[in-house]
């Protein structure tokens, strides 16, 4: 561990901010009251059970009620509620009051990907970095269906709506990388839908802005699944590099491997590998031959030829969400995957 | 006694024979059977989906359906353990069979509008059911827009199955509210009338009140999926956000109309067990009608990330505060009939235990939730899956196997065997909490809910739900096979084994066609357990 004054505990994720530290002090306090009441009811229960067991000779009681003893377990958990309601308020303020001079990223969700538009026109997929300890507040809306910001490190939560911007902030105060989940149901790659925020010293996340390599130090607390190669791609980013490479990068931040596999296995959408210039079967049973003409196809209208066995969930993607020299580089892609 | 009908073997089962006068029946109580075993038969269904799902999330990058079965799977395990099961489980089978009885009376106040009702469900449970031939649905039991304008399948089906389902709620609980109105015996005063009387009564007001509204948000959803109305997809010009207030207004008391009546059985059960009258009984029947209050004005609480404002979370979490002090004094004062009582160990009671258990810490639970700070790192995570199975299972269904134990006897006129049960009853305590309780781990730290697929670090927490999750369908099906066996064979219980006070066990075990022989007059209240040496 890195930062000392951040910790992770059993049951919750590192405190990765100090809207965390906050946010733990009110659920240990809510666990503490938790068991309390548990202990007094199920240990009564439990007790009343054994020591009142029927028995022969045992005489029951005649209790109808006791006002005072009502009154009791109705007043005292009402102060403990509006406490509890009290506090729950108060972190809660800290949650949502970005300071003033927070630094503004966009985000847009979009099935089944996550992209992060900066001030100065950089736009990123899958991957929010941020420098340390600087307010981060992020503007946020959806292209199509309700989308959920979810960083369990920063204890922060924010559904992602279209036809509106909603935001969520936060101030990373560890560095290296946390985990960003999707937490609104949004389909078939629902839980492919997933992107980490890199987190660096001020210094690196100046290189990082100057296109230069920097280094990534600290935790790390996001998942690799499908995130690394988009990593490793993203730094190709503006140099001269041959079609197909330039295809591969585009699939890994386009969201497509989401569902597509490279390596010929099947997920929510056929693998890539092999398939170019190959017969495939659709779902009506007729064939074609997969070449330049059907991927094109496949990504504007992707309902038009669907291979048998699949279902069809894909979302068209637009010429605004992928130019005409892509979608060639994409193609030149697939190609080159014997 | 007065039961010469009883007497010459003359019961409610073979007062007409044959499936055409259960189809046509008009007795309440065969009505009750026929939503039991309709209810039960929808359990199962929905079980075998929730064990697919285990299966499924068992361990990373093993799943054994693919994503989009995956997401049908969740949604009808939802919509079905809801729409199907839970909400008309105890108002329907226990309700429909106990109520006339405990109230003195013949039937129902509209025994054909009774009929009806089941017939309704049925259809809407058919209809939504067999979507499932025409592509299903995978928007998840919620239906949130405008996720589920869009997509293909055959949601249209499943929200109309739902929509018809609703009108089978409300006119029970109109049937349910003019029985308890008008046809209660002589001498039984509104508080000589038993707890899940009450319970009852204050359930069927949520029905009739909210889901009206749950039908009216369906059919809007119908109509901009197919007239292309905008109303809650944005690019038609609606608001995604207004569909989750109108939804919410319904399933928020939704939740209520499934634990109310599970916490009369509760009541019911504890004093009889306890041989005890029960503790504050004006207050448990008040907190009744106060939790079905405050179920109104609650709904927000399910939209704290929303994008709501914050007046509105402000408001909304402040209210949900107030369902935490009814629900706590009912807890207490059931815990407190047991004080100086005399414990019997039957199985209603082993299920009353374990309702306290599973639902103190389901209620518990709901106050993190209710903490606005708190709800917006726990919501959408298994940390809400663990809470809300807590008291819907924890809650309902363990009130529901009480009252299928405590009843049995009455409905059967047969005894089920107690060591079968008590082996049952530890194996659905143990896998319940397996399958549970590691959830809120996973959750606390992050666990998304509806994800087909988990990321590693959580393998360990869904391992111990899927281990847990066979312990339970285990015990399920083993109390199912020992109430059938006993149901043929089982010895005769006599007409009150439980020694109990209120109206039904007044009557033959099982009751005759009409209930009693001679019209019941009430004396006393239902609790009248006086001291005694045992």
């Amino acid at each position: 561990m890195l930062n000392t004054g951040y910790k992770q505990s059993f049951s919750l994720p590192l405190q990765g901010s100090d809207v965390a530290v906050a946010w733990d002090g009110l659920y240990w306090f809510l666990m503490a009251l938790s068991v309390f009441f548990f202990v007094l009811v199920i240990g009564g229960m439990i007790y009343f059970a054994i020591a009142y067991r029927e028995k022969p000779g045992r005489k029951t009681k005649y209790i109808v009620d006791d006002h005072m003893l009502e009154a009791v377990w109705t007043i005292i958990p009402t102060i403990l509620l509006m406490v509890i309601f009290g506090w729950g308020w108060g972190v809660y303020k800290k949650m949502v009051q970005a300071p003033s001079d927070a630094m503004e990223v966009r985000v847009i969700g979009k099935q089944w990907l996550w992209n992060f538009q900066y001030e100065d026109g950089r736009l990123e997929t899958g991957k929010l970095v941020v420098p340390l300890n600087k307010p981060v507040k992020l503007i946020m809306s959806s292209e199509d269906v309700l989308h959920s910001f979810f960083i369990p490190n920063f204890r922060v939560k924010q559904d992602v709506v279209p036809g509106m911007y909603t935001s969520v902030w936060f101030q990373a105060k560890v560095k290296g990388e946390h985990q960003v989940f999707c937490t609104e149901y949004c389909g078939a790659s629902h839980s492919g839908m997933l992107a980490k925020i890199e987190v660096l010293e001020p210094e690196q996340y100046a290189l990082w802005k100057a296109n230069k390599p920097y280094e990534l130090s600290g935790v790390k607390t996001a998942s690799t699944d499908i995130l690394a190669s988009m990593q490793a791609s993203s730094k190709l980013a503006n140099a001269n590099v041959p079609l197909p490479e330039q295809g591969k990068k585009l699939v890994e931040t386009k969201g497509c491997l989401a569902c597509h596999a490279l390596d010929g296995s099947n997920k929510i959408g056929p693998s890539y590998k092999g398939i170019f210039g190959h017969e495939v079967e659709l779902a009506d049973g007729s064939k074609v031959t997969v070449d330049a003409n059907y991927i094109r196809e496949s990504i504007e209208k992707p309902q038009a030829k669907v291979v048998k066995g699949f279902n069809p969930v894909m979302p068209p993607y637009t010429k605004e969400m992928i130019s005409e020299s892509e979608l060639g580089a994409i193609v030149a892609y697939i190609k080159s995957l014997k | 006694m007065a039961h010469t009908e009883a007497a010459h073997g003359h019961n409610y089962l073979n007062h007409e024979k044959g499936l055409w006068s259960w189809m046509t029946t008009l007795d309440h109580k065969r009505i009750g059977l026929m939503y039991l075993g309709t209810v039960l038969f929808f359990f199962l269904l929905g079980g075998v989906f929730a064990l697919i799902i285990r299966m499924n999330l068992m361990s990373y990058g093993h799943p054994v359906v693919d994503a989009p079965t995956y997401n049908k799977l969740m949604t009808y395990h939802g919509a079905i353990m809801v729409f199907l099961v839970i909400i008309p489980a105890i108002p329907g089978a226990i309700g429909n069979f106990v109520l006339p009885i405990m109230l003195g009376a013949k039937d129902v106040a509209f025994p054909r509008l009774n009929l009806a009702s089941y017939y309704i469900y049925l259809a809407g449970a058919i209809f939504a059911c067999l979507a499932l031939f025409f592509g299903g649905a995978d928007t998840g039991w919620t239906f949130y827009t405008p996720y589920s304008i869009r997509t293909s399948g055959a949601v249209i089906m499943v929200v109309f199955g739902a929509f018809v389902a609703g009108f089978a709620s409300i006119l029970t609980g109109l049937n349910f509210i003019v029985t308890i109105h008008k046809l209660r015996a002589p001498g039984q005063t509104w508080t000589r009338m038993p707890l899940l009387c009450w319970a009852l009564y204050a359930t069927s007001v949520i029905q009739v009140l909210a889901t009206p509204v749950l039908a009216i948000t369906l059919l809007l959803l119908i109509f901009e999926r197919v007239f292309k109305v905008g109303i809650f997809d944005p690019a038609l010009g609606g608001d995604p956000v207004l569909f989750q207030h109108f939804f919410w207004f319904y399933s928020h008391p939704a939740v209520y109309i499934m634990i109310l009546p599970a916490m009369g059985v509760i009541s019911e059960v504890i004093p009889v067990f306890s041989r005890k009258p029960i503790f504050g009984y004006r207050a448990i029947a008040a907190s009744s009608f106060g939790i079905a209050l405050v179920a109104f004005i609650v709904w927000g609480h399910h939209l704290f990330v929303s994008g709501q404002s914050e007046l509105a979370n402000f408001i909304f979490s402040l209210l949900t505060m107030f369902v935490a002090v009814p629900t706590g004094v009912k807890v207490f004062s059931w815990v407190g009939t047991m004080y100086r009582g005399s414990i019997r160990f039957n199985a209603p009671m082993l299920y009353a235990f374990g309702f306290l258990e599973l639902f103190m810490i389901g209620g518990l639970t709901g106050v993190f939730l209710a903490t606005l700070a708190i709800d917006v790192h726990l919501t959408d995570t298994y940390f809400v899956i663990a809470h809300f199975h807590y008291v819907m299972v924890g809650g309902s269904i363990m009130g529901l196997l009480a009252g299928m134990h405590y009843w049995f006897p009455k409905v059967t006129g047969k005894m089920y065997p107690e060591k079968p049960a008590l082996i049952a009853f530890i194996l659905v305590i143990i896998g319940f909490n397996l399958t549970f309780f590691p959830q809120f781990i996973a959750g606390s730290q992050g666990m998304p809910r509806r994800y087909w697929s988990q990321l590693p670090e959580f393998d360990f927490y869904n391992r111990l739900s899927t281990y847990g999750s066979w312990f339970l369908a285990v015990g399920f099906v083993y109390v199912a096979f020992y109430l059938l066996k006993a149901a043929k064979n089982g010895p005769k219980a006599g007409d009150n084994p439980w020694e109990a006070l209120t109206l039904e066990w007044t009557t033959a075990s099982p009751p005759p066609h009409d209930n009693f022989a001679v019209t019941p007059t009430v004396t006393s209240w239902p609790y009248e357990y006086k001291t005694k040496k045992i």
